[in-house]
């Protein structure tokens, strides 16, 4: 007897992991309808191991599942990403990143045309600054790197997906320990909303989202 | 575990204080990088010799590792702040030197839409090491500033940096202007950054794909005839 196929798959940036998890259950969904795998949110930092381990996930579980969607922008993988999801007939989310589809693409380019030294930090990055940023840049052992990294900024923009005033305590310590000032936006889920309701089957518009696209290049 | 004996790098012969310098090269020892440098100034080495031999050939296996994924890009960085500090002795002596002959000149720049440079200073590094003038035009470059500078420096070759994805296909539009204006079959263009690859830079008609900094050099010899 074969296998019964789940609804959906969505395979996502660890970064991402928290996030989809309320997604979904404002939608009253669980893991069972919509099944989360996700990748771990450390390759922000080496891109190049991104594309292989979505392929290895949609290698093994893709024939499962009726309905899959990639969580990801395209996050320097220089194409490696798009030419997998290609190979599946998935789609991920538009954008180069991120902080492009959380903050909507006019309004990230509104930030990057004012000021083109900005750094974005999430929720998820303002929690895990010192694991990713920090030590994944390897400020914690050669902190005389800062200005290697960041010389060229000139500010932290921390898009923020809920209101937490713990979080932006924490993202102004994070802009002061780069030696850059803050600008708060909160933005919300912004397109992976839009793409977690459409992957649910909810039309576009019930979802809260900065535009109703989803997926494909 | 047995402690490390301290090596004296003066009680060392030539051809091991160099296996030394590439291995401090390695570990990020900019101190032990100086002093080296020094002792082979002193017992007479050529500053050319030196560079080629003990920097290069040092910041070439660092390359190597990090191509392959056992260095990660603070440790990459730790080695160049090592070898800047060997460059810091010879470039004067290089520059007085009668001997001293530049390879060619080579424009360097991040494109614009893009404030990374780390890839960028690592190139312009190895290019100097290997011979070039380097002229650095920073980051956020227009087509313009790669206009002027191949102007004013009439460069052997030029090469454009990008980190991101959004910002890589700005190389497409320099070189397309390169070529409007009759530049591009006279000057070669080399590009290169995280994103980048191989078929990304044919697609742009771009003449090398710089896959890393150690490779660039090589690379850019090669173009100039002087790695044949």
């Amino acid at each position: 007897m074969g296998r019964k196929l789940h609804k959906s798959l969505l395979v996502a940036c660890g970064a991402l992991a928290r996030e989809i998890v309320t997604l979904r259950q404002q939608l009253g969904l669980d893991d069972a309808t919509m099944t989360l795998k996700c990748v771990p949110a450390e390759y922000h930092n080496q891109p190049a191991k991104i594309a292989p381990a979505v392929e290895e996930i949609l290698a093994r579980e893709a024939s499962s599942y009726d309905r899959i969607f990639v969580a990801y922008g395209e996050c320097g993988t220089g194409g490696a990403l798009d030419a997998v999801l290609e190979s599946y007939g998935a789609s991920r989310l538009h954008g180069a990143h991120c902080y492009e589809f959380y903050a909507g693409a006019s309004q990230f380019r509104e930030i990057t045309d004012t000021e083109i030294g900005s750094f974005f930090l999430t929720d998820y990055l303002v929690k895990n600054f010192d694991r990713l940023v920090i030590k994944g840049l390897g400020l914690d052992r050669f902190p005389h790197l800062l200005d290697s990294y960041f010389g060229n900024y000139t500010q932290v923009v921390y898009l923020a997906q809920t209101h937490d005033p713990v979080l932006i305590e924490k993202a102004q310590v994070a802009a002061d320990r780069l030696g850059l000032s803050l600008v708060h936006r909160h933005v919300g889920y912004g397109d992976l909303a839009g793409a977690v309701g459409i992957l649910a089957g909810e039309k576009p518009a019930l979802v809260p989202t900065n535009s109703d696209r989803m997926g494909g290049r | 575990m047995a402690d490390e004996e301290d090596i004296i790098l003066r009680d060392l012969s030539d051809s091991e204080l160099i296996e030394q310098m590439h291995d401090d090269l390695y570990d990020g020892l900019a101190e032990e990088i100086h002093e080296g440098t020094t002792i082979l100034l002193e017992r007479g080495w050529d500053a050319n010799l030196i560079l080629s031999d003990a920097l290069v050939e040092g910041m070439r296996i660092v390359g190597i590792d990090f191509r392959d994924g056992i260095l990660f890009v603070p440790e990459v960085l730790q080695c160049a702040d090592a070898m800047k500090s060997g460059m810091g002795l010879l470039r004067p002596i290089l520059a007085d030197s009668d001997t001293n002959s530049s390879v060619g000149t080579y424009v360097i720049g991040t494109v614009k839409g893009d404030i990374h440079d780390i890839g960028k200073n690592l190139v312009g590094m190895m290019l100097e090491g290997a011979g070039f003038e380097v002229i650095d035009l920073g980051i956020n470059n227009p087509v313009e500033n790669y206009l002027e500078a191949i102007d004013k420096h009439k460069p052997s070759i030029l090469g454009m940096s990008a980190l991101l994805t959004t910002t890589m296909p700005y190389m497409g539009v320099v070189i397309e202007e390169l070529d409007k204006r009759g530049i591009l079959k006279e000057l070669p263009v080399m590009v290169g950054g995280a994103p980048l690859n191989q078929e990304f830079a044919d697609a742009i008609n771009a003449h090398t794909y710089g896959r890393d900094a150690a490779m660039s050099a090589e690379l850019a010899k090669t173009i100039v005839g002087r790695n044949i």
